[in-house]
């Protein structure tokens, strides 16, 4: 058996871990060098779609993401236009993994990035998340299908890419459109060049290994093929390093992790809701990001699910609360009763779309 | 001949899956259009002991499976 491990998903695995390490060092905030769930918040908050005030920042990895797998796909000749998947339910499944992420505070991204700085909470969310996979797989095998996709348009295949384009250009340009956080994570970012420039070479490379931190444990539990897998492990362990070499790593603890909280059950249930719902749509939100700029316009409708479901997160006040210290005195964060909600809707809706998208297999 | 044109990650290697689980065929051939699903069916392919040919033909991609 050869080319288990495609070489790409190695070198864009240190990369991305690097890369995490590297920003929070210039100034993200801290475990959150890369997280494409908190950016996607980030940008919801900036384009006033919520008032979050602390969570509103042009976060310019996600253009950067989207723009560098365009390019590369289109050196590739991999750019190829293809929507027509059930892209309403695209929508709804992408905005509810945002919220499960936002009640954990992180996508898999992050949470792969948070392990690597000692936080044990998610621990529990990747115990949540490798059990939403493997719900997620139940329905695959049982034929699980949102149907195919069909050949568009340029014009189609372009939305996220130009949309990001014309983001980037009125942040740069009118800046007083957006709203920035002064204080809170929004307020804390790398250079914006330098986040741009990092944001682009993760999106090429992610492009190029078709790295994806669902389909890492996926295709590991179904075709026992590590892969994707690979990169999922190489950017731990890279984080791990990197926080041992500049200090950031304090050992493995629960408690006042960044920006994270303790409330175990719903880190638990919001990963894997993140996980379920990131099976159904055949890749995690970083994937999605790519596909959409790869010119796959449903996983551009799901982008867009992610930020709708961003503000919702925030303007109902479903995403979770991190825990903090004040003048000495602890004040554990976690879940208020309308994430609890969102969480058990998200659940059922999951479980509603997967059965009446199974088929029975006749074979 | 399966078809697993449009579909996403992972359903085409899935549907191979299924057929070399129910009939384990000494050829199989697969038709898909992206070159994702070609490396994604190569490499599950080429751990259950087949060899792949794969072709182009009018933007899609012809994989032949052979012990």
């Amino acid at each position: 058996m050869r080319k288990k491990v495609n070489i790409w998903v190695i070198i864009t695995g240190l990369f991305v871990g690097i890369s995490a390490v590297l920003l929070t060092q210039l100034g993200n905030p801290a475990n959150m060098g890369f997280c494409i769930a908190c950016f996607l918040r980030d940008i919801a908050g900036a384009t006033k779609m919520h008032t979050a005030a602390a969570v509103q920042y042009v976060r310019p990895e996600i253009i950067g993401i989207v723009l560098g797998a365009m390019i590369m796909a289109m050196i590739s000749g991999e750019f190829n236009g293809r929507a027509g998947s059930s892209p309403a339910l695209r929508f709804v499944i992408g905005a509810f993994v945002m919220i499960g992420a936002l009640v954990f505070l992180g996508c898999p991204l992050r949470m792969v990035i948070r392990i690597g700085g000692g936080d044990l909470n998610a621990l529990v969310g990747l115990a949540g998340f490798a059990v939403g996979i493997l719900i997620g797989i139940f329905f695959l095998r049982r034929g699980f299908s949102m149907k195919r996709n069909y050949e568009i348009k340029k014009t189609e295949a372009l939305v996220m890419p130009l949309s990001m384009a014309g983001l980037l250009i009125l942040v740069l340009a009118v800046p007083a459109l957006f709203a920035f956080s002064e204080k809170g994570p929004g307020s804390m970012h790398a250079p914006f060049a330098v986040s741009l420039i990092i944001g682009l070479i993760v999106g090429a490379l992610a492009q190029k290994s078709r790295l994806c931190t669902v389909g890492g444990m996926r295709d590991a539990f179904m075709f026992k093929d590590f892969n994707l897998l690979s990169g999922f492990v190489i950017i731990l362990l890279t984080v791990f390093i990197g926080n041992l070499i500049t200090g950031d790593f304090t050992g493995f603890a629960a408690r006042l992790q960044p920006v994270s909280h303790t409330a175990e059950w719903w880190n638990f249930l919001g990963m894997l809701i993140v996980g379920w719902g990131s099976v159904l749509l055949g890749g995690c939100p970083l994937r999605q990001l790519i596909l959409a700029g790869e010119g796959n316009g449903d996983s551009a409708v799901t982008v867009f699910g992610m930020i709708v479901g961003a503000a919702f997160a925030h303007n109902f006040a479903l995403a979770g609360s991190p825990d903090s210290m004040k003048d000495g005195v602890y004040s554990s964060g976690g879940i208020a009763a309308p994430g609890k909600a969102a969480v058990i809707i998200a659940l059922a809706v999951f479980a509603f779309i997967s059965i009446m998208n199974t088929r029975k297999d006749k074979n | 001949m399966i078809d697993a044109r449009g579909l996403s990650c992972p359903l085409p290697v899935v549907m191979v899956q299924k057929e070399v689980k129910k009939s384990a065929p000494d050829s199989l051939s697969v038709v898909v259009d992206a070159q994702v699903c070609v490396e994604n069916i190569t490499r599950y392919a080429d751990n259950q002991g087949y060899k792949v040919s794969v072709k182009e033909e009018n933007g899609d991609f012809v994989m032949e499976l052979k012990k």
